[in-house]
């Protein structure tokens, strides 16, 4: 499976998921279950995606300061209410300063 | 406020939203050239996909060297909870036919809450199209020039662009994270699981696992 396919995949899944939602009758919603599944998923897959992407490389984990110090100005950032991409900067920004002092 | 009062209330919080988070194409653009996707790649998926979430997940397991079909699984499983958004919407856009084909693709989370907020029908209709179409110009533009900049930069984890991935979940995460202890231990739970299966199966498959901490926390 080349990476075209795998983003070809996506594209149609993701799309077909969407229709699914407007075209859906409305009652799957009141079931209990689905709606308390599917506020559940995405916050531990997003917050797995997080702890991999920060602490693991090419199936190793690995703890990199640079990286850790970044994230870590984005919490800051994130509980002084700060706009998203002020967010985004200043984890991008941390993590280079401090990659570039440690060499 | 009167009728027409709400309707160009829910065209500012669109147009609000839709540029905000748009130029978050840029972070996109960005980690999707340093996983080691071609711009090509990036775009079509910013054009395509439109749902940033799935499409951080997808670049993310690319870039951990991740098994492809574990990766396109983790990005579909994120792309499921836009399905929920629609079956929400569907009532108040009332979109049929061709129509419905067209709306279906700006079924996100940023149209979603836009949309929802909104108190009359009309509102909604007129925050649903105007959120769609900033946000849908906005980021394809900055994807495009986010990959096109980190292209030209050579070492983007030089500039600390590796953590722009990780920083976008925690800001999408972190409404929900505020707001709730239990949420707060199953995100632990699913990055404690994820990282724990790392060392032993293929990149892609741990985030897929971490979905087992949702069954704990439903099954109490």
């Amino acid at each position: 499976m080349t990476l075209w396919w795998a983003i070809a995949a996506v594209c149609l899944g993701c799309y077909a998921l969407k229709l699914a939602g407007l075209a859906a009758p409305r009652r799957i919603l009141d079931h209990p279950v689905v709606s308390r599944f599917a506020e559940l998923v995405p916050v531990a897959l997003l917050a797995a995606l997080i702890a991999v992407q920060m602490f693991s490389e090419n199936g190793e984990l690995r703890f990199d300061p640079a990286r850790t110090a970044g994230l870590g100005g984005a919490v800051v950032a994130l509980l002084l209410r700060a706009p998203f991409l002020v967010v985004l900067a200043t984890a991008a920004v941390i993590t280079a300063l401090v990659r570039s002092f440690l060499g | 406020m009167d009728t027409t009062g709400y309707r160009s209330a829910a065209i500012r919080d669109g147009l609000g939203v839709g540029v905000a988070v748009g130029l978050s194409g840029l972070a996109f653009g960005a980690a999707a050239i340093t996983a080691g996707l071609s711009v090509a790649q990036a775009c079509v998926l910013s054009l395509l996909t439109f749902t940033g979430a799935s499409q951080f997940a997808l670049a993310g397991a690319v870039g951990a060297g991740g098994n492809l079909v574990a990766a396109s699984a983790g990005a579909l499983l994120l792309g499921g909870r836009n399905t929920l958004y629609g079956l929400r919407m569907a009532d108040l856009l009332r979109v049929r036919g061709p129509r419905r084909l067209l709306a279906a693709h700006g079924v996100i989370d940023e149209t979603a809450a836009v949309t929802l907020a909104q108190p009359t029908p009309a509102a909604a209709r007129a925050g649903f199209v105007t959120t769609f179409a900033s946000l849908y110009i906005t980021w394809n533009l900055s994807t495009l020039g986010g990959a096109l900049g980190t292209s030209f930069l050579g070492d983007p984890a030089v500039l600390g662009l590796d953590v722009v991935g990780p920083a976008t979940f925690l800001a999408i995460l972190w409404p929900r994270l505020a707001a709730s202890a239990e949420l707060r231990w199953l995100a632990l739970g699913g990055a404690a699981i994820a990282l724990g299966a790392t060392p032993f199966l293929p990149p892609g498959v741990p985030v897929l696992l971490s979905a087992a901490a949702v069954l704990v926390v439903m099954a109490r």
